[in-house]
């Protein structure tokens, strides 16, 4: 037994994980509220790691920074967040809140425009090169924890705690303030909500900007570990986590987390001890499994259809 | 009911829709649910016979080849019945059963390559046209069926996300199967990786060999022609309509006792086996064959055909298949892309700006403006105009004189890229005199961006618009140009 592949495998199955669970938390989110599956939500993402690299760039790049490395880092994840959450209102205010009462089919096609229009922008403003975030030039690779056979990258722990806080965060709001239990009535029933006097647009708005601030957030961390970025790398993201809101239950706070740390480690095994380059036929075969087991997720709660 | 609806307030495009509570079928033979000509010419065009419609494409298609002499063309002329093929294809399973199959072009892609199996020097199969096409087909439904199966306990949504994920496997398998180990084997080359196979044999029928363009043109048509006729007959017969009344409501279908999951199963295979003939097809006619044919791109392009033309209408997708195929055609080449850009703008405002009086206000608006600034920036700001367009037809020297040309562009060019994304969305926002003013500055933003930017990488500026027209086609029409208005049960 490989005691230090087996850590190694678990830490970087972690720190994917992470990065799954706030994209499904986004998609959750979104999900839950609009019934709507947010297919730009992971070119939120795409678009975050690039407003980062942009932040970065301007700050001196990762050789020379112009200022201390940890309010860099926060700068990036700041800028992204902002960026992120103020695009993903703009994509629920102009392409999602016009199809509102429309077949269900039709934002779904319009979000698939979406992403496609963001993706082909990134790829004229900024070309098809992958940019690097030359993370190994900003923070020493051997900094970090060194316990035993448990080595970790002290990027991979800023990731792993960055991710936990917002998740945490995110679900104090949810349960804690009045506008998280704005969304939780809204996601239970819309028009019950309107009808008590909750203002569903700007619940919807606010549900949009949190998840995708969260994705632009994924995206900083994204580059900061995984390094390179480009314009398709959305697709990935966005699929798994989907994936893991779905193993998850779609809907649930908890479940997103469980769901893409879940994913993650399946991922990180799968690639480590059977075939890189099938890993992702292991992760198709939990969604599927899951889907026909269990189809409301792990930590869901089945759907009623109301006749 | 028909009182009740009656007292309700009507909105201001109450004309436009369909009544609510109104049956799709009462709806239209109750006659067209749109006003003016645009209704009057649809409830025309619902009269023409059925035989009529396939006879209306196969004629003038049919004839295309006698007035192009260039390999190019006919090239164009393949792939466009290709993607009409396609597009027949994806109109059952989206169109009709109302299931968001996004791994659709995967099945494309598993014709394609079938074909290449069957019939290259890869695996040193040589198999004749007429054996391999009956096969590639019945395995391309098989594998429909197979990937529709889970589907039968998954909603819209969650269908979607399971087909588009297959579609990433399906492009996994093909990019990465060029090294498998198989026990006893040892290492196979399955699939070539990325290099794809490019030594398909020419399609051979009954001793026949296709070895020109023209036949395979030919048989492009002939395929579809067939499927066309027969996808009819399939639309107006029992399962059709079971179908429709699956993607009406799959509930209340269910309690009339409709066999749901097998209908959803029987639509996927129907979509997946016409996707199967048009891959063998595809295959052979460029006697090679690569996985980058098959991504997301040509995915979503696909819906935008289908989209365009209007989900659920036979004639409407084919026309959507054309339209799109040949306007991506010409926008890919520089001398050409110029003029499908100002043309499309010219034909799209005067629907966008009504009526025909303020659109010429808005036309000669922006001429006068972009003179205007285009002085003032020669006074004050030299850099604006020193630069030329990359672009290389002759618009593009007529307009050069016109618009805003800095002569190092690149941070600019974000620049303005990004205003006018807000400004066309600001647009949205703003009614009446207003919107119309507005419209002045931003359609020579429009201009300027893509003289200085998108002319320069056509290949991109033509997806950019892509799914700028699906955003666009969702929120102001999505029956799309023939496609019937869809009844919302409340």
């Amino acid at each position: 037994m490989d005691w230090e592949k087996l850590v190694q495998i678990i830490v970087n199955g972690t720190t994917l994980g992470s990065v799954y669970a706030l994209v499904a938390l986004g998609f959750s989110m979104v999900y839950g509220i609009l019934k709507l599956l947010n297919f730009a939500h992971g070119d939120v993402l795409m678009v975050g790691a690039f407003i980062g690299w942009g932040v970065l760039g301007r700050l001196g790049g990762s050789l020379d920074p112009t200022v201390p490395v940890v309010l860099l880092i926060a700068l990036m994840m700041v800028a992204s967040m902002i960026g992120g959450g103020f695009l993903g209102v703009a994509i629920e205010r102009f392409a999602y809140r016009p199809l509102r009462n429309a077949p269900r089919i039709a934002p779904l096609i319009s979000a698939l425009g979406v992403s496609f229009f963001l993706q082909n922008t990134v790829l004229l403003l900024w070309g098809a090169d992958f940019r690097s975030y030359d993370t190994f030039d900003l923070v020493d690779p051997f900094t970090g924890l060194h316990v035993g056979v448990l080595n970790v990258w002290i990027i991979r722990l800023v990731v792993i705690a960055s991710a936990f806080t917002m998740m945490l965060g995110l679900y104090a709001l949810v349960k804690k303030t009045k506008l998280g239990k704005a969304m939780q009535a809204t996601a239970f029933d819309r028009e019950a909500a309107a009808m008590m006097g909750i203002d569903v647009d700007k619940v919807i708005v606010k549900t949009f900007f949190i998840g995708s601030a969260l994705a632009g957030a994924a995206g900083v961390l994204v580059g900061l570990v995984f390094g390179q970025i480009n314009h398709f790398m959305g697709f990935n993201y966005g699929l798994k986590g989907f994936t893991a809101a779905v193993v998850g239950g779609i809907g649930s706070i908890p479940g997103a987390m469980f769901g893409g740390l879940f994913i993650g480690l399946a991922e990180a095994f799968a690639a480590g001890y059977i075939s890189n380059t099938f890993k992702d036929v292991i992760v198709f075969s939990i969604l599927i499994a899951v889907m026909i087991l269990r189809p409301s997720g792990l930590f869901g709660k089945a759907a009623v259809s109301k006749v | 009911m028909t009182d009740e609806t009656q007292d309700l307030p009507e909105g201001p495009d109450a004309a436009a829709r369909p009544r609510v509570g109104v049956d799709e079928w009462v709806e239209r033979v109750a006659g067209g649910s749109e006003a003016g000509w645009q209704g009057a010419l649809r409830a025309r065009l619902e009269r023409v016979p059925l035989w009529s419609k396939p006879i209306a494409f196969v004629l003038p298609l049919g004839l295309f080849p006698f007035f192009t002499g260039s390999d190019y063309w006919m090239q164009v002329g393949i792939d466009t019945l290709l993607f009409m093929l396609l597009a027949l294809g994806l109109n059952v399973a989206v169109g009709w059963a109302g299931l968001l199959d996004l791994g659709y072009i995967a099945f494309y892609g598993f014709g394609a390559y079938g074909f290449a199996f069957l019939a290259s020097g890869h695996f040193g199969l040589h198999w004749d046209g007429q054996w391999v096409i009956p096969i590639v087909v019945a395995a391309t439904v098989l594998l429909g069926f197979l990937v529709g199966l889970p589907s039968r306990r998954l909603v819209g949504d969650y269908l979607a996300i399971v087909t588009l994920f297959f579609l990433q496997l399906f492009l996994t398998i093909l990019l990465n199967a060029d090294r498998l180990s198989i026990p006893f084997k040892g290492q196979v080359d399955f699939t070539r990786g990325p290099n794809g196979i490019s030594d398909v044999d020419q399609l051979t029928l009954f001793g026949w060999r296709l070895d020109s363009l023209d036949d395979y043109f030919y048989i492009a048509l002939a395929a579809f022609a067939l499927v066309f006729v027969g996808l009819a007959f399939v639309n107006d017969s029992r399962t059709g309509r079971a179908w429709r009344s699956l993607r009406e409501d799959s509930l209340a279908a269910e309690l009339m006792s409709m066999p749901v999951n097998r209908l959803k199963l029987l639509a996927f295979a129907f979509g997946a086996g016409v996707a199967g003939l048009a891959g063998t097809i595809f295959s052979a006619s460029q006697g090679s064959v690569f996985p980058a044919n098959f991504d997301v791109t040509a995915l979503i392009t696909l819906y935008a055909m289908v989209i365009l033309g209007g989900f659920g209408s036979l004639s409407g997708v084919a026309v959507g298949a054309i339209v799109i195929n040949l306007a991506l055609e010409l926008l890919r080449t520089p001398e050409k892309a110029s003029w499908i850009f100002f043309g499309l703008l010219l034909l799209t405002l005067p629907f966008v700006i009504r009526p025909l009086g303020r659109w010429l206000a808005v036309a000669v608006g922006t001429v006068v403006f972009g003179f205007v600034v285009r002085a003032l920036s020669e006074q004050f700001w030299e850099r604006g105009v020193e630069g030329t367009t990359p672009g290389l037809a002759r618009i593009d020297r007529i307009v050069d004189g016109w618009v805003l040309v800095p002569a190092d562009p690149d941070g600019l060019a974000k620049v303005g890229y990004l205003t006018l994304v807000a400004g066309v969305l600001g647009l949205t926002l703003l009614k009446g005199w207003w919107r119309t003013a507005a419209f002045v500055p931003v359609l020579y933003l429009a201009a300027c961006v893509w003289e200085n930017v998108m002319v320069g990488q056509p290949a991109v500026a033509r997806y950019i618009l892509i799914g700028a027209m699906l955003v666009a086609l969702m929120a102001s029409r999505p029956q799309g140009l023939f496609g019937t208005a869809r009844v919302e049960i409340v």
